[in-house]
């Protein structure tokens, strides 16, 4: 099994269609992947189907780089 | 090349499909293919849509639906998803009318309206949404009012919601444009329907006289337009709405 880190670059290289290379702990998903805010509630329903859990909206919109989204899922289902 | 209607393989959730243009969509979506899932609100209502269906040899169903209720709304979107596959077209048809002059009218005739004809959109759209983005292709088309764009005496609450889902289509097509998912919405003219049979005669025949076509439309010809946007043939036409009513009103 990968590790949640590589789980979510992959998730976030698939949905933003970037290179898994580019998708850096401290990137942002807006600033330096090229999202557009509809890409950000596909990446997080991407994020809630491949950890099979619910992020609720208020914390979704937290979610704003890699490593955000690395540590909410350790935080909430390690 | 020939028009592509087909609508094979995909599923339909239509509301409000017992009676009048709601049956009639929901027949000719299920005639072009699809899977259609009818509602109504009563049980008696949705056995009966299931009945008609089964003796069309339309693939589907008929359900108990709420709209007015979030929790009737989510739990039927699982049902179908488990049942059927999630609807990739939509088509928001549910409506009520509790005219009275404004001065006279309740806040209950108010709401009710608001929340079945309106809130009602919103919670459909946003329940179905999820799996159209991820499927990159869906079709939502709402059933508004020539009365959303004349205005009609009696009808300000009414109207209010005819006309703002409009706004809600155009807003919604410009969010998830990208994603392949249209949103349209049909604004019919006086269709002969339950909803218009019970205006005075006098009061229809003054309304003939302002119908260039010079008769009341068929829940049919209202079904053909839905169908067409519902269909690839339709598949470049988004936020907009199409006007069918014989040419009372001429947007």
């Amino acid at each position: 099994m990968s590790s949640i880190e590589e789980r979510v670059k992959k998730i976030v290289a698939e949905q933003l269609g970037v290179k898994e290379e580019d998708v850096k702990p401290e990137a942002s998903f807006v600033e330096d992947l090229g999202a557009d805010s509809l890409d950000t509630v596909e990446l997080v329903m991407a994020l809630e189907e491949e950890f099979e859990t619910e992020i609720p909206d208020e914390e979704a919109e937290k979610i704003t780089t890699v490593q955000l989204a690395i540590d909410y899922i350790k935080d909430n289902l390690g | 090349m020939t028009l592509q209607i087909s609508l094979e393989g995909k599923v339909a959730l239509v509301t409000g499909a017992s009676r009048g243009i709601g049956a009639a969509i929901a027949n000719m979506l299920g005639g072009m293919g699809a899977t259609v899932i009818g509602t109504a609100t009563s049980l008696p209502g949705a056995e009966k849509i299931s009945t008609r269906f089964a003796d069309a040899g339309i693939a589907g169903a008929g359900k108990v639906l709420d709209v007015t209720s979030a929790e009737s709304i989510s739990e039927l979107h699982v049902a179908i998803k488990n049942e059927f596959g999630a609807p990739a077209i939509l088509v928001n048809n549910a409506g009520i009318t509790k005219d009275n002059l404004l001065m006279r009218m309740k806040d209950d005739e108010w709401d009710s309206v608001v929340s079945t004809n309106l809130t009602a959109v919103y919670r459909m759209s946003k329940a179905c949404l999820r799996d159209m983005t991820k499927a990159r292709w869906g079709r939502i088309i709402n059933i508004s009012s020539v009365v959303g764009s004349m205005g009609n005496a009696g009808q300000s609450n009414y109207a209010a919601t005819k006309a703002g889902v409009a706004g809600f289509a155009r807003s919604l097509a410009a969010e998830v444009g990208s994603r392949g998912i249209t949103i349209n919405t049909v604004a019919p003219g006086f269709i002969d329907t339950d909803m218009t049979k019970v205006l005075p005669e006098a009061q229809r025949e003054l309304l003939l006289g302002k119908i260039p076509l010079g008769r009341l439309g068929s829940p049919e010809e209202i079904a053909s337009v839905v169908s067409f946007l519902a269909s690839d043939a339709g598949g470049y036409v988004t936020g907009e709405t199409i006007h069918v009513n014989g040419g009372m009103y001429m947007a």
